[in-house]
């Protein structure tokens, strides 16, 4: 067994458990699943971001050979209505929040590219897209609010009739005064930043396969989502069965990164209801063209942002007010621009804040957290502020921030605003100053800044470096749970109900209870999502699996292990105290000879003859849950430099460093990956994942040709260093590191392509910048001083 | 358009002959999956970007959605099915990604180590740049490609080592 860092399993470098199933091609997918008599669904997406619904004729349709059913909203019956609001708005004083959720089908009118018109269902996938060819629907096309700032315009296309403007949501936050701080400014640096939208693209669509078994009268339910239980309880209210008739399966998930969160999608619904009408299986998988205009996207935010500071760069006030576009619907509530607002606040001494968002409905596809989910708007905001502070007051950018970070001895850190999971925002523990320095070491900045850089210089060649911290708030509630069980033949296994998305939970949580019950990590049958096999808990996002779940596995395990104690000690004729558990038995502590294995003791538990004491539990298996009082915050650094070709823009990263502090770290080996897949996202991000929509609300770079991720050539090695400062809310002491990666990219690709390109007076102010757009405004940027080669 | 007409596809697939009739719309990568059930090439993106359902075709790396099934007739084609050792054991190349922690959630990883079980056929002794190169037809959304790069250089190395 490879051994942590204090020689237990938990903090050890192990390879996946899931590995094998995945290598090999065994793992299921949703799209794997094939059921006898299975039929296949497709559906008539709205070619328009805005139009009313006229008739719909599915006549030529329905008359197609191989075609079973086509329906529409009319078919539904009380099937039809609005989906739940999954976040309801923040408890702050004054908040307005306007709840317009999603429908199954659309009724009325359609009100973004993409909404489902029609289901087909037919013998094949093929028959069913022939079918939804045929269908005519008369639209009458409606100017659309396809612009964030042209949607809050007097007169602007309302999104939903029944308002009076397309205002979402307003809610203000802050603390101090941050007048005074402003009034008292050396410097009060004031612009306004633009951070547009993209697509998560994880590589697998989203699906649902649907199953009613008439003999069991049961309905199985396989949705590649993040969140099984709460799908399960939805839809079971949804289609009015029991939720023990309604088993939800999140097998294998290709990439979740948020979007499959949401519920509920329209075709989580409409599936399982057509399966359960016609009485057949029912399959429907998203091909990438429905994927880029039905799966939520995030990241449109407009912020008018200013920060005020001393002589000496501190921090007296941050103010800013932004726009958040949140697409046609707002199922998920604030949740994203609540995290834009807690994450300005960054790792800084801010002593007067004012932090006003305005959501906004527009004619966009729905907007629901992405990997990050906001965190970068805040983090773009306040680390682009200091950068332009420490220019204009001639200090250094790592020195700007030496000086605003939070010193130790503040934690915990209670931040006067209302934080996503409603609980107010704290940060529960960190040592920021070691996270700057290190990253400062790795990256070799003060060689950079003094030797390479001016020699570069004086090459003529555009080399630059960037610095940014960043927060991370993870592992918030309000709960999960887990059993564990030893089984008779001495495996473990362990369930609960997150789903899993490549996180390496089976391999994890496997961790968690091994070090517990003095097994093997490989010894350990990791489920997650499967309904039947734990109904408890809400999901995967916000990075809180290896916090909520994890501190639930840490209990139940626990739990078991006292319990195997107990009955090893009755058996061996000894106090339970003088038990340990270790090499998969219970054995009497310096006697390693006198043991008994935990598969014996499982089985000796489950006796079937003779009495057992009254009031007494079969097994060795415990169930246990963990909410935490509210979430723990990572924190981080990265660090890059970057060359820019100053006659194409192209920029080449030759350094990445990220020194990261997610607590205790359960398996660094994973950490990593989750790191460098969030630094990748990141750079994508950065550089070029931008969906272009028209004045009309079309999308126009919808395939994999046009929405450009990063490949293997362009996301450099990246190194990565643990700091551990244990969140003092969980048992474990662990913090979530899921999103991490993505969060700071964006404002150090700012910084250090700033750096690189040394023009003066030179700001870039909006994410993403593909080289198309950098040349545009350095182009820009020359004219408008009236120098050469503009 | 209804599937009335059906074309002969004859192949060899992960070393055993399959003949079928399949609709010649049908794509390569569906009969795959659907009609011969080997599901371990998926599908991400079905215009030829992502890579993911990359599978040798006579030993070269194709993308099996930009193939019909009946573009198949008369070749051998090998899946992430026939990567694997004895008895589902892994194969080298398989072992050296689940060292490097070389997959997140495992989608588009068969279309990875077909590609990659191509390029190391022809390179030996690759650099990482080279390995890059190689990789750069095939999008990962997860790992950042730096543990790929990694799990391909030690399965070269081992390869050399023998």
């Amino acid at each position: 067994m490879v051994a942590g860092a204090q020689g237990g399993v938990i903090g050890a470098r192990l390879a996946r458990n899931e590995d094998a199933r995945l290598l090999t091609g065994r793992a299921l997918f949703v799209d794997d699943l094939q059921l006898p008599g299975m039929l296949h669904a497709a559906f008539l997406r709205s070619p328009h971001a805005h139009a009313r619904l006229g008739a719909i004729d599915a006549e030529r349709a329905r008359a197609l050979p191989g075609v079973v059913a086509v329906f529409t909203a009319d078919d539904l019956g009380a099937a039809w209505r609005p989906g739940p609001l999954l976040v309801p708005p923040p408890p702050v004083p004054g908040a307005l929040f306007h709840e317009r959720t999603q429908v199954p089908l659309a009724r009325g009118k359609v009100r973004h590219l993409g909404e489902p018109i029609a289901l087909v269902v037919a013998e094949s996938r093929e028959l069913a897209e022939d079918a939804v060819a045929e269908i005519r629907v008369d639209f009458a096309v409606l100017p659309a609010a396809a612009d964030l700032e042209g949607a809050l315009a007097p007169g602007a296309p309302r999104v939903h009739d029944d308002l009076d403007s397309n205002l979402a949501a307003h809610v203000v936050q802050g603390r101090g005064d941050v007048e005074a701080g402003r009034a008292a400014a050396r410097l009060v640096v004031r612009r306004r930043f633009r951070y547009d939208r993209g697509a998560a693209a994880a590589l697998e669509g989203r699906g649902v396969v649907a199953e009613w078994d008439a003999r069991a009268e049961r309905l199985t339910v396989w949705d590649t989502t993040q969140a099984p239980i709460p799908i399960r309880n939805g839809l079971a209210a949804w289609l009015g069965l029991s939720e023990d008739r309604l088993r939800v399966v999140a097998p294998f998930i290709g990439g979740g990164f948020g979007p499959k969160i949401m519920m509920f999608y329209p075709e989580e619904v409409v599936v399982p209801w057509a399966a359960l009408r016609l009485g057949r299986p029912v399959k429907w998988v998203s091909d990438r063209a429905e994927d880029f205009v039905s799966t939520t996207q995030e990241r449109l935010q407009i912020h008018d942002a200013e920060l005020a500071v001393d002589g000496d760069g501190r921090i007296l006030a941050l103010a800013d007010s932004f726009l958040h576009d949140t697409g046609a619907y707002d199922p998920y509530g604030l949740t994203v621009p609540l995290n834009s607002q807690a994450n300005a606040l960054g790792l800084y001494a801010i002593p007067a804040y004012r932090s006003e968002l305005r959501a906004v409905f527009t004619n966009l596809p729905i907007v629901t957290p992405y990997r990050g989910a906001g965190r970068q708007h805040g983090t773009f905001v306040i680390e682009r502020l200091l950068d332009l502070a420490a220019r204009e007051l001639g200090l250094d950018r790592a020195e700007i921030r030496r000086r605003n970070l939070l010193p130790k001895e503040a934690f915990p850190v209670a931040q006067g605003i209302v934080y996503q999971d409603f609980t107010e925002l704290t940060y529960d523990s960190g040592d920021y100053a070691p996270i700057l320095e290190q990253a400062l070491e790795r990256i070799g900045y003060r060689r950079f800044v003094e030797e390479e850089q001016p020699r570069a210089r004086a090459a003529g060649r555009r080399r630059g470096i960037g610095i940014v911290t960043y927060v991370e708030g993870t592992g918030i509630g309000p709960f999960e749970g887990a059993r564990v069980q030893v089984q008779g033949s001495g495996r473990v296994t362990v369930a609960t109900g997150v789903g899993t998305q490549g996180q390496g939970h089976f391999t994890a949580f496997a961790q968690v209870a091994a070090d517990a019950l003095g097994v093997d990590a490989a010894e350990i049958d990791v489920t997650t999502g499967d309904t039947d096999r734990f109904h408890w808990g809400t999901g995967t996002f916000a990075s809180r699996g290896a916090v909520v779940a994890g501190n639930a596995i840490h209990a139940a395990a626990g739990a078991v292990a006292e319990r195997a104690r107990a009955l090893a000690a009755a058996a061996l004729g000894v106090e339970a105290g003088e038990i340990e558990l270790a090499g998969g038995a219970a054995r009497v502590r310096g006697e390693p000879g006198r043991a008994i294995g935990l598969g014996e003791l499982a089985r000796r538990a489950n006796p079937l003859r003779g009495a057992v004491a009254s009031g007494s539990e079969p097994g060795l298996e415990a169930t246990r849950y963990f909410g935490p009082e509210r979430g723990a915050t990572a924190a981080g650094a990265h660090a890059m430099i970057v060359e820019v070709d100053p006659e194409t823009m192209a920029v080449a990263i030759e350094k990445y460093v990220v020194v990261h502090d997610c607590g205790r770290v359960i398996n660094p080996l994973l950490v990593e990956g989750q790191v460098h897949g969030g630094v990748a996202q990141g750079i994508g991000n950065a550089y070029y994942e931008q969906l272009v929509y028209d004045a009309s609300g079309q999308l126009l770079n919808g395939s994999f040709m046009d929405f450009l991720v990063p490949t293997a050539l362009d996301v450099p090695p990246i190194e990565v260093g643990h700091l551990e400062t244990p969140s003092p809310l969980n048992p474990l002491g662990v913090k979530g590191a899921g999103e991490a990666g993505a969060i700071p990219t964006g404002a150090l690709f700012a910084q250090a392509v700033e750096d690189a390109l040394g023009l003066p007076g030179f700001e870039i102010l909006e994410i993403p910048l593909s080289p198309n757009r950098l040349f545009e405004l350095v182009r820009a940027h020359r004219a408008a001083r009236g120098e050469e080669g503009a | 358009m209804s599937g009335a007409r059906r074309l002969a596809v004859r192949a060899e697939i992960n070393g055993r002959a399959v003949a079928r009739e399949v609709e010649p719309r049908r794509l390569l990568s569906d009969f795959l999956r659907h009609d011969l059930g080997l599901t371990g090439t998926h599908v991400g993106c079905e215009h030829g970007v992502c890579g993911a359902c990359t599978v040798l075709l006579d030993g070269e790396p194709v993308r099996s959605c930009l193939l019909l099934a009946v573009q198949a007739d008369g070749h051998a084609v090998e899946t992430v099915e026939a990567l694997g050792g004895e008895q589902g054991a892994l194969g080298p190349l398989q072992e050296a990604f689940r060292r490097a922690h070389a997959l997140q959630c495992g989608f588009c990883t068969p279309g990875i180590l077909t590609t990659i079980t191509a390029f190391l056929r022809e390179h030996a002794e690759p650099t990482e740049a080279e390995v890059r190169r190689a990789l750069s037809g095939n999008l990962c959304r997860c790992t950042g490609y730096q543990h790929i790069v990694d799990a391909v250089l030690a399965a070269a190395r081992s390869r050399r080592d023998g």
